[in-house]
């Protein structure tokens, strides 16, 4: 009986010959992040720790600071000097202030600390996001993180796997943000609880890598442990043009065992919206501009869709033209990297010119932390992964998640709008 | 081994998560004690204001959902919860539960029949929940072998300091 995706890494990782799911195993970590708010507290637990005062490998520690920065006030500034001078203390080298990093999940693939096979664990729940490369990521809380810090291990209960097999070719103005978001719809946001979700079939081997960054990025949404996809050629090219570390691309065995299979066509689908208040309650866009719902806010950016690419979509609705009256837009390019290219290309100064406020790169708006907060009875149209009740802020707030192509020929009309239809009246 | 646990129920629905446990803007807050005045806020802003120390959060399923932040646990624990009862919970939540220290149980027949305001017993150790109020009884879902070991042990820091100590 063969082995998944996930189940090779692991065995690697444990030392075993094979794993199998529900198998509690000890597995050798390659990469352990952090950012301000969880690596705050994991330091605080790591000095509780007796006989604990090194990290096992100051070079196999990432610690980004991109929640609360350019620091919100004083006791987020203080947080992010704590993890600074924890970094100077343990002489870890993959320590990203602002200005010099971004959005943590945008960051650590563009800085070739991300590679097929490795198994990375992060204090942040869209660690899964690594999974676009072929690698074993997942999320966990600070004590965990601290105990990984300090170990170089985990404890990990062998996930079983749901294979998603996805046929068909997106028709325009479909990205994979839509296929993502029909996903979570079709699975429910506990319907890959304690799961693997491994990406299959010829749609997403035709995905970029950003498109596969956006998918694995929101299988937390469907309450996976991680979600994976099997490295290729253009996985192999854009690691090595940021890292010479050897690494081991894996594959899942012709024979590997499945808990579930399930077929996704996405011939003739439609963009999508998950509408208030969970990311899985998801609709086809027809359905949603029925209402004719005015937006007050519309945000792009995040570790979903804050990459050159989605940037470019948006630009490119956005050229020559202004943005809605009574409408704010904001964006936020996903790292430095990023807004540095969208600024060579002129991107950032289409989006500006349009009226749209371009930001620094952070997670602020996405989580309700700030720079982009909802007031009380807004509703906002978000390229971002979650939209509970009170994630952007005002519980009293209501948040749409949809593609950076939506989300930006909302900005033109300042309404829930099919990106669809703006290509028809510029065409 | 913990003692007895007794209040009374707040019962809440499925998929109550990360972000109403303890919506984002408190996620700066380092004090314990400050965190917990704002568990559950964003789900029900009187949660704090109404329970006693010892009360027993119970919910559907997905209890947790979302983030990883571990101060929506600790913010719960903080508050004065004694426990949460929910038919489900979100895997990064239950870890980082055992982790921190805030018991949780597993038992959709629990669940199903506590209501609002019953008065509540845990036995910690069994998994024994008795509704005092219904006179019923259930049993929780038992922890796996190695989870019930780390919380014998009296969480992760213990297990890693064991581990540490054996020349890990």
């Amino acid at each position: 009986m063969g082995m998944t995706l996930t189940e090779k890494i692991l065995a690697r990782h444990a030392g075993e010959p094979r794993v199998e799911p529900g198998q509690i195993i000890n597995a050798k970590v390659d990469l352990v992040l952090a950012n301000e708010l969880s690596a705050a507290v994991a330091i605080g637990v790591m000095r509780k720790i007796k006989g604990a005062s090194k990290v096992f490998d100051p070079g196999k520690i990432a610690l980004v600071a991109d929640h609360f920065v350019p620091a919100k006030d004083a006791q987020s500034a203080s947080l992010a000097r704590l993890m600074k001078d924890f970094a100077t203390e343990q002489k870890i080298e993959h320590f990203f202030d602002v200005g010099r990093g971004g959005i943590e999940h945008v960051v650590l693939p563009e800085e070739g600390l991300v590679a097929p096979g490795e198994l990375i664990v992060g204090g942040d729940s869209h660690t899964c996001t690594y999974g676009a490369f072929g690698a074993f990521a997942t999320g966990m809380g600070s004590t965990d993180v601290a105990a990984a810090f300090v170990l170089g291990e985990v404890w990990l209960k062998v996930p079983a796997s749901i294979k998603l097999i996805y046929s068909g070719t997106p028709g325009p103005m479909v990205y994979a943000k839509d296929i993502m978001l029909r996903t979570v719809g079709e699975l429910g946001i506990d319907g890959a609880t304690y799961r693997a979700i491994e990406y299959h079939g010829t749609t997403v081997d035709e995905l970029s890598i950003t498109g596969r960054i956006t998918m694995a990025n929101m299988a937390i949404e469907a309450g996976a442990k991680n979600g994976i996809f099997h490295a290729d050629a253009k996985t192999i090219a854009y690691v090595e043009e940021r890292t010479n570390r050897p690494f081991i691309v894996e594959r899942a065995d012709a024979d590997a065992v499945y808990e579930r299979v399930v077929a996704i066509d996405i011939s003739g689908l439609e963009p999508q919206v998950a509408c208030p208040h969970t990311p899985d309650n998801v609709h086809p866009i027809s359905e949603v501009t029925r209402d004719d719902l005015q937006v007050d806010q519309v945000f792009i950016g995040s570790c979903t869709n804050g990459y050159i690419d989605d940037l470019r979509i948006v630009a490119k609705i956005l050229e020559g033209k202004q943005i809605a009256r009574n409408l704010r837009v904001i964006v936020n390019p996903g790292s430095q990297k990023v807004w540095m290219q969208a600024a060579q290309e002129g991107v950032l100064t289409t989006l500006a010119a349009a009226g749209c406020a371009v930001n620094t790169p952070g997670c602020g708006a996405c989580f309700g932390g700030h720079m982009g907060t909802l007031g009380d009875g807004e509703r906002a149209i978000s390229t971002t992964n979650r939209n509970y009740v009170g994630r952007m802020g005002s519980p009293k707030a209501e948040i749409y998640l949809a593609s950076p192509a939506t989300c930006a020929a909302s900005a033109l009309t300042g309404r829930i709008t099919d990106p669809r239809v703006m290509e028809l009246a510029t065409a | 081994m913990e003692t007895t646990l007794r209040g009374l129920a707040h019962k809440y629905g499925k998929n109550v998560d990360t972000d109403v446990i303890i919506p984002g803007k408190y996620c700066n807050i380092v004090d314990q004690v400050e965190l917990g005045k704002h568990a559950l806020e964003g789900l029900d802003p009187e949660y704090v204001g109404r329970m006693k120390a010892g009360d027993i959060i119970v919910a559907d399923t997905n209890f947790g959902c979302g983030s990883s932040r571990e101060v929506a646990p600790i913010a719960i624990k903080a508050s004065g919860t004694a426990a949460v009862i929910a038919k489900s919970f979100a895997r990064i939540f239950y870890r980082n539960a055992l982790n921190i220290g805030l018991p949780i149980f597993e038992s959709a027949e629990a669940v199903n029949g506590i209501e609002s305001g019953d008065e509540i017993e845990v036995e910690p150790a069994s998994g024994i929940v008795r509704n005092l109020t219904r006179g019923t009884e259930y049993r929780a879902a038992e922890f796996p072998p190695f989870m019930r070991s780390l919380i014998d042990a009296g969480g992760l820091v213990p297990y890693v300091e064991g581990r540490l100590a054996a020349g890990h």
